[in-house]
């Protein structure tokens, strides 16, 4: 019992990163029309402006310190950071300390012009090309940015933790109780998943209640008309393209604590999120959404040592066999739309 | 040979491209500072043909039918692990390796297609993404007693191989034709050119000419028109009371063998398999090589496999020595700019360069290469407008 | 077999005497080719590839043996300070290249993937000429481009590999390894651990499910088993995986008191730094504070998981805060180069290319066949690992190894991990016809012609 209590929870932390970069790649694919296969970059850069404030935060310069040497033997070279000389140690510590959520507010800006720039100079003019293309210039932007995020950062995972305060982790099962131990959650986790609910809630609203959001729905249906009503269509969509991008760079964000982030972890999550993505059923939020979690949940059952036992390999494939087997019972995934992406 | 005129036009020129590809692709001569984007020696020429095969299979399904596969690497894995099966087992001539390779690819490919043709567009995609990354992911991990997992496997002297005589002491088992051994090469010295002859590349050319040819007799033939309906229209096919299907599935398993065949060649050339070969990125790979050269051409794929395996194997090797040694007699403070500008995208930095030019490519090219071929072809017969009419090689099949 | 190519390079030479006008003759007409063997130097420079990693998750590991290489070049033409040239016992090297031959190279991306690593090499041996190809940064290139020297007829220097099967059962004539292996690792934790963590302990494997962590999780948990503890459950985890929190969350359920990951590279920096956030080493199972364990460290991987390495035990082959001669001469020309201590990759690389330069010399010949006679039981010191030997039965190197731990206050970015213990070479080795390493046959030489 404990056990599957541990798994679900698993599933639901894992599932909400899959959801968010899911409901990215829906929104950019339910209003433009465009298979974006630089969504997974965009999550990737989104950790990079993580790193990227962190590295400003701690932009330093050097102090010989003569009572300490460095390998060769020479005076050691201190590194301190400029943030200390003006807010005093203690202060910038904290400062540094709590670089990952401060980045939120960096990302923010820095996606939403990435999604805007990208939206206006490249994508716009795939709108009516197939949408092999579409795969092809976007899959060939996402080499271009993973590359040159690579050059200047280097192959290697970078450490990016979490504040102190969210370090450690929580003791469900003493509140269920069950023995001390047996249900443990990571805090940065919760914040993770808590987070996660809120972007989506916040996209759903904001679809749903907005003005804005109804013009968007209604362009989504049937885009000539609304153009005919007199709408600025185009503008509408170049700013849900930001939308998007900023969804899938704080999904980014506030994954670096939970896994270094490397230049290739777009790439890594690219198949999983369209495996997601259809799965739900193209072009439907909620669908992306739902699917994004029983997939997490399913994973994670399928990693527990008493089902490997028996099913060797199962973890190694799970996500593929339930995707077969959905989309062999339901022709366009869970919640997807008649004569979307089926020709 | 049942062709018109065009296509056998196309055919011959493509023969004696294949004849004669270790005197184009060694364009430069021995120790220039050129000779660096020289590309024929018979890997990379081997490469380049086998690729080619594989993208002339996949463009029968996708370039035809419309319908886009993304796993098709796992049907050219499934062909390399049966040939080289047969290697260890049989015998380490290339014959019966290549023939099981095509059969299990095409029996494997006839079950996921039987699957995934019951959905289409982007279900399709997915399906079939999902039985390539599953077999990748068990390839590597829990088969490993059948695949060698990450090490892969390779013929050993210590193997059965029934049909063969025990190898002297010292001889390592090579892949061969009745003897003939395929890393067997013939050099040609002229001047400064070295020009390499490799029995291996010219077997993989001679069978990339079959298929080549193959291929167009199926573009030509009423099947080929019957997957051209189903691109075009599947719906309307649908109401004239056509079963669509079994057309598609064919198509489907023909690609799949295809892939098999490619294989099966690789590994007679060069006689190792890695579940790598199965990873969804060679699946895209060869999608990129269709769309790059042109889709539902018959030329295009096979340029877009040279294309990307060129790039792949030739950029990736140009290092700072190299650059310096090209730069070398500019002055220092021109030489030193000039290393900083071109070092990122070369060597290490290969992919970038790649992943610029597919931007350019689609951005400025939507037929792919075969349509850059044809402007260009057009700004010298602009005199001649009467020749606007498509032929036989440049209609896509749309 | 007739398979008589040459060096490109040296033909041209041939090619201009024989036939400016175009006169040719087949290969196995000229002269030089009476060499015996493959891409035999002509003129007076010898090619070397050099075939590491320059994408992919590896690529900051690859550039670092790349510039081992480098300074190894250097050192071997008789520039810079000579580094290890100057404390290795073997005095066969001059500084004037090798067999007065001045070294060159070429270089490949393996994009850790074998395809991609035999394409490169292949494109090394018979486009550029080289007579030796080394590097690498994963077992399964390893062994796949091991497989290729030896078909081609050309000597192999493994970079980093550390599976069992690279000198197991996938051995071959033609192939080398300096750096140690699975087992090794194993046999040099279990008496330490025991030291540290007493004999009475319950311990749960993940493994990273291909063949390295198969020999590694077979490794430590023989021995570990010998020593008393108990091996509660052993887990195996995709390569592609990059969450390990629903392999990790059951840990603490099952009663386990250790947690060893059997996890390299990404995997390891993804692993350890989740199992430290679920706070496991905070945690006290059966009365004893809860443990992890890293088998295979490596310090440019431990970067990435930042702090979380502290106090966590591991092995590694090489660590430039050694004292000896031999790490102090070499950390001093890299770090003199580069400005920055070298990692373990660069050292194995680097002690590799001199060993291979060194044996040419004592063999009098780049002939493979001379090559392979040469290391065969040769018996060195002064590179860094103390005394050590080349075992002639597998071509696997036996030498000290080192047990590290995760450094609590770090002085500088470089200084990640410090040395607990140097295991000496004699716990370390083992029968050459062991069980872990059973099923391979080394073959003999080729020479490639």
């Amino acid at each position: 019992m404990d056990a599957i209590i541990l798994q679900i929870l698993n599933g639901l932390d894992k599932g909400s990163a899959y959801a968010l970069i899911a409901l990215g790649l829906t929104l950019i694919f339910g209003t433009l029309g465009v298979v974006n296969f630089a969504h997974g970059a965009l999550f990737m850069i989104g950790a990079f402006c993580a790193v990227t404030l962190s590295r400003i935060l701690t932009l330093s310069h050097t102090v010989i310190d003569e009572t300490q040497k460095d390998f060769l033997g020479n005076p050691l070279k201190v590194d301190v950071p400029y943030i200390y000389d003006i807010f005093g140690q203690a202060t910038g510590d904290v400062i540094i300390d709590w670089a990952v959520p401060l980045s939120i507010l960096f990302a923010i800006p820095v996606m939403v012009g990435i999604g805007f720039a990208m939206e206006r100079g490249l994508i716009k003019h795939f709108y009516k090309r197939p949408h092999a293309d579409q795969i092809l210039v976007t899959f060939g932007l996402a080499i271009v940015l993973q590359e040159i995020i690579k050059y200047f950062y280097g192959a290697n995972p970078i450490p990016t933790p979490a504040p102190d305060a969210f370090r450690g982790s929580f003791d469900f099962g003493a509140m269920l109780g069950f023995d001390p131990n047996t249900i443990i959650y990571p805090y940065w986790r919760l914040v993770y998943f808590a987070f996660a609910a809120v972007i989506i809630g916040a996209v759903f609203a904001f679809l749903q209640f907005t003005t804005f959001g109804m013009v968007v729905r209604a362009g989504m249906a049937d885009r000539e008309t609304v153009g005919l009503l007199g709408i600025n269509i185009d503008k509408r969509f170049t700013i849900m393209f930001g939308i998007a991008a900023a969804v899938a760079g704080l999904a980014g964000v506030m994954y670096t604590p939970i896994n270094s982030p490397n230049y290739h972890m777009g790439m890594d999550f690219l198949v999983l999120s369209f495996v997601v993505v259809v799965v739900g059923g193209m072009g439907s939020l909620s669908g992306a959404v739902l699917a994004g979690f029983l997939l997490g949940i399913l994973e994670s059952f399928a990693s527990m040592a008493i089902v490997l036992e028996t099913l060797p390999g199962i973890n190694q494939i799970i996500i593929y066999l339930v995707a077969i087997i959905i989309l062999l019972t339901r022709p366009r995934g869970l919640m997807g739309r008649k004569g979307v992406m089926e020709e | 040979m049942g062709l018109t005129k065009k296509d056998f036009t196309l055919l011959i020129i493509v023969a004696i491209l294949c004849v004669f590809a270790p005197f184009i692709l060694n364009p430069f001569p021995e120790g220039s500072a050129m000779a660096q984007f020289n590309a024929g020696y018979p890997d990379l020429m081997q490469r380049l043909v086998i690729f080619g095969i594989f993208a002339i299979g996949f463009n029968i399904l996708f370039g035809l039918t419309g319908y886009l596969s993304f796993g098709h690497a796992a049907f050219l894995g499934v062909g390399s692990y049966a040939a080289i099966w047969m290697m260890k087992l049989l015998t380490m001539n290339v014959i019966p390796a290549i023939v099981i390779s095509v059969l299990v690819a095409g029996l494997f490919s006839l079950l996921v297609g039987w699957i995934s043709l019951r959905r289409s567009g982007i279900y399709f995609s997915i399906l079939t993404l999902a039985f390539a990354q599953m077999s990748y992911a068990l390839a590597y991990s829990v088969l490993t007693p059948i695949t060698g997992g990450e090490t892969g496997l390779q013929p050993k002297y210590t193997d059965p191989r029934i049909l063969d005589g025990a190898l002297e002491p010292g001889q390592t088992p090579r892949a061969n034709l009745f003897g003939l051994d395929m890393k067997q090469s013939f050099e040609l010295t002229m001047g400064d050119w070295v020009f390499t002859f490799n029995a291996g590349y010219y077997v993989a050319a001679v069978i990339m000419l079959v298929a080549f040819y193959l291929s167009i007799r199926i573009f030509r033939s009423p099947f080929g028109m019957m997957l051209r309906a189903v691109k075009s229209n599947q719906q309307r096919l649908n109401y004239t009371g056509l079963n669509s299907k079994p057309y598609t599935l064919a198509a489907f398993v023909i690609s799949g063998m295809y892939a098999g065949l490619a294989g099966g060649l690789l590994v007679a050339m060069d006689t190792q398999v890695g579940a790598e070969r199965m990873f969804w990125t060679a699946s895209g790979e060869v999608v990129l090589m269709t769309i790059l050269g042109g889709a539902g051409t018959l030329i295009g794929p096979v340029l877009g496999a040279g294309f990307i395996k060129y790039f792949e194997n030739i950029v990736s090797k140009i290092n700072k020595s190299i650059l310096e040694q090209w730069f070398a007699f500019m002055p220092d403070g021109i030489e030193d700019l000039l290393i900083t500008l071109v070092y990122p995208f070369i060597g290490k930095g290969w992919h970038l360069t790649l992943g610029i030019l597919f931007m350019l490519v689609v951005i400025f090219l939507p037929g792919g290469l075969v349509e850059g071929g044809q402007r260009v072809g057009r700004l010298f017969k602009r005199k001649k407008p009467a020749d606007d009419k498509p032929d036989g090689k440049t209609t896509p099949a749309e | 077999m007739s398979n008589s190519k040459l060096t490109r390079r040296g033909l041209i030479k041939t090619g201009a005497v024989a036939g400016a006008a175009g006169l040719t003759l087949p290969t196995y007409l000229r002269a030089d080719a009476h060499a015996g063997y493959l891409n035999a130097p002509q003129g007076d420079t010898v090619t070397l590839g050099f075939n590491v990693p320059q994408s992919g998750p590896y690529a900051d590991e690859g550039a670092d043996e790349l510039r081992a290489y480098e300074l190894a070049v250097e050192h071997l033409n008789g520039g810079g300070d000579g580094g290890m040239m100057n404390t290795f016992t073997s005095k066969a090297l001059q500084g004037n290249g090798i067999l007065g031959k001045k070294v060159e190279y070429v270089t490949g991306d393996t994009q850790t993937k074998s395809d991609a690593a035999r394409a490169s090499a292949k494109s090394m041996i018979e486009k550029d000429g080289a007579v030796m190809i080394t590097g690498g940064s994963s077992s399964g290139v390893a062994v796949a481009v091991q497989a290729l020297c030896q078909e081609a007829g050309v000597i192999f220097m493994a970079g980093l590999t550390h599976s069992n099967d690279t000198t197991g059962k996938d051995k071959r004539a033609n192939g080398f390894r300096h750096f140690f292996n699975s087992y090794m690792s194993g046999a040099a934790l279990a008496p330490v651990l025991k030291n540290a963590y007493g004999s009475d302990r319950k311990a749960y494997h993940l493994t990273a499910d291909y063949n390295w962590g198969y020999t590694t999780e077979e490794a430590v948990k023989s021995s570990t088993e010998a020593m008393g503890w108990e091996t509660v459950n052993a887990v195996k985890t995709p390569l592609t995986q990059t969450d390990f929190s629903s392999y990790i969350a059951p840990v603490l359920q099952s009663g386990a008191d250790v947690l060893v990951l059997n996890h390299y590279g990404g995997n390891m920096v993804n692993s350890l730094t989740n199992a430290v956030q679920f706070g496991l080493r905070d945690k006290q199972v059966n009365g004893k504070n809860f443990e992890i364990i890293v088998p295979l460290y490596s310090r440019l991987m431990a970067k990435g998981a930042g702090a979380n390495v502290k106090g966590i035990f591991g092995s590694t082959n090489w660590h430039w805060s050694l004292t000896d001669e031999g790490s102090k001469a070499f950390v001093q020309s890299f770090g003199t180069k580069y400005g920055f201590p070298p990692s373990q990759a660069a050292h194995t690389c680097y002690v590799q290319a001199l060993l291979y330069a060194d044996a040419c010399e004592r063999a009098g010949t780049f002939n493979p066949c001379g090559v392979v006679e040469a290391l065969e039981g040769f018996e060195f010191d002064g590179m860094g690992n103390g005394k050590t030997l080349y075992r002639a039965d597998d071509h696997q190197c036996f030498k000290d190894v080192l047990v590290v731990k995760g450094k609590e206050n770090p002085t500088s970015e470089f200084d990640l991990l410090e040395i607990v213990e140097v295991t000496p070479v004699e716990q370390v080795t083992y029968a050459p016809d062991h069980p872990q390493f059973a099923g391979g046959s080394l073959g003999t030489c080729n020479p490639g012609a």
